[in-house]
């Protein structure tokens, strides 16, 4: 088969897209960050997300979220059946934009908090935990 | 239906005016997430808190909505601003309907 310029220029087309596949795979994880944000932009700064590199037992991993500023934090565990995890709206006393608590985790995946500030941005932070048995049962 | 479902909070029992505290609670619930099977392959209906809030003297301080995804028995920790004296109200949200509440007073020095 000869390859004309017009094939050319098409096979990278579909070589990008393929490329882009990984990124978009989880269409729910998207639709649940455009929900949250609007569509708006998200940085990468003013987020904290303290999750462990190793979770033995995906029945109980601790992780802690910080972002000073914010009026809401939507954790999010991006491999799990349902990825919603837990949103945490601050009130006036609250005395920093900071919560822990403990999540379950199918297996091996990235843990995202998503903050809304003060001022209407957003930021996003993730953070791999390697899961060595899920906890969603079978 | 969650049988003995006990709330658990651990404020401390004073501080300064304005200090941040750490507030710490546990409610114990098998937050039974829907996607489980039981011995017959059928699925256990999903039976969670879905949501919970902490108010000093009715100002809220946190309000958290949880998913599926929150482990059984679910712990919190958070921190908040006392500016008086007053009292903490801990409430519980079950799929069920039922509400489980908590209060603790603190005193400012």
């Amino acid at each position: 088969m000869k390859l004309t310029r017009r094939d050319s220029i098409l096979l990278a087309m579909g070589a990008s897209a393929a490329a882009m596949v990984p990124f978009t795979a989880n269409a729910a994880v998207e639709d649940l960050i455009n929900a949250f944000t609007g569509g708006a932009a998200v940085g990468d700064a003013g987020i904290t997300l303290i999750a462990p590199e190793i979770a033995e037992n995906g029945n109980t991993v601790p992780v802690e979220v910080d972002a000073p500023g914010a009026v809401a934090i939507m954790l999010l565990a991006t491999g799990n059946p349902t990825p919603s995890v837990a949103t945490f709206n601050f009130g006036p006393l609250a005395g920093s934009q900071s919560a822990s608590t403990r999540i379950r985790l199918s297996k091996t995946q990235n843990v995202t908090a998503i903050a809304k500030m003060a001022d209407g941005s957003f930021a996003q932070a993730s953070s791999e935990v390697k899961v060595t048995i899920g906890g969603c049962g079978g | 239906m969650a049988d003995n479902v006990t709330p658990r909070v651990r404020v401390p029992r004073d501080a300064a005016a304005g200090e941040s505290i750490v507030i710490k609670t546990l409610i114990s619930h098998p937050m039974e997430s829907g996607q489980r099977k039981d011995g017959d392959g059928n699925l256990i209906p999903r039976s969670i808190i879905n949501r919970f809030t902490c108010e000093f003297n009715g100002q809220s301080v946190i309000d958290v909505t949880l998913e599926p995804a929150i482990s059984t028995n679910p712990y919190f920790e958070f921190q908040s601003l006392v500016p008086e004296s007053g009292t903490f109200t801990f409430t519980w949200y079950d799929d069920d309907g039922s509400v489980y509440t908590d209060t603790k007073d603190i005193a400012v020095s």
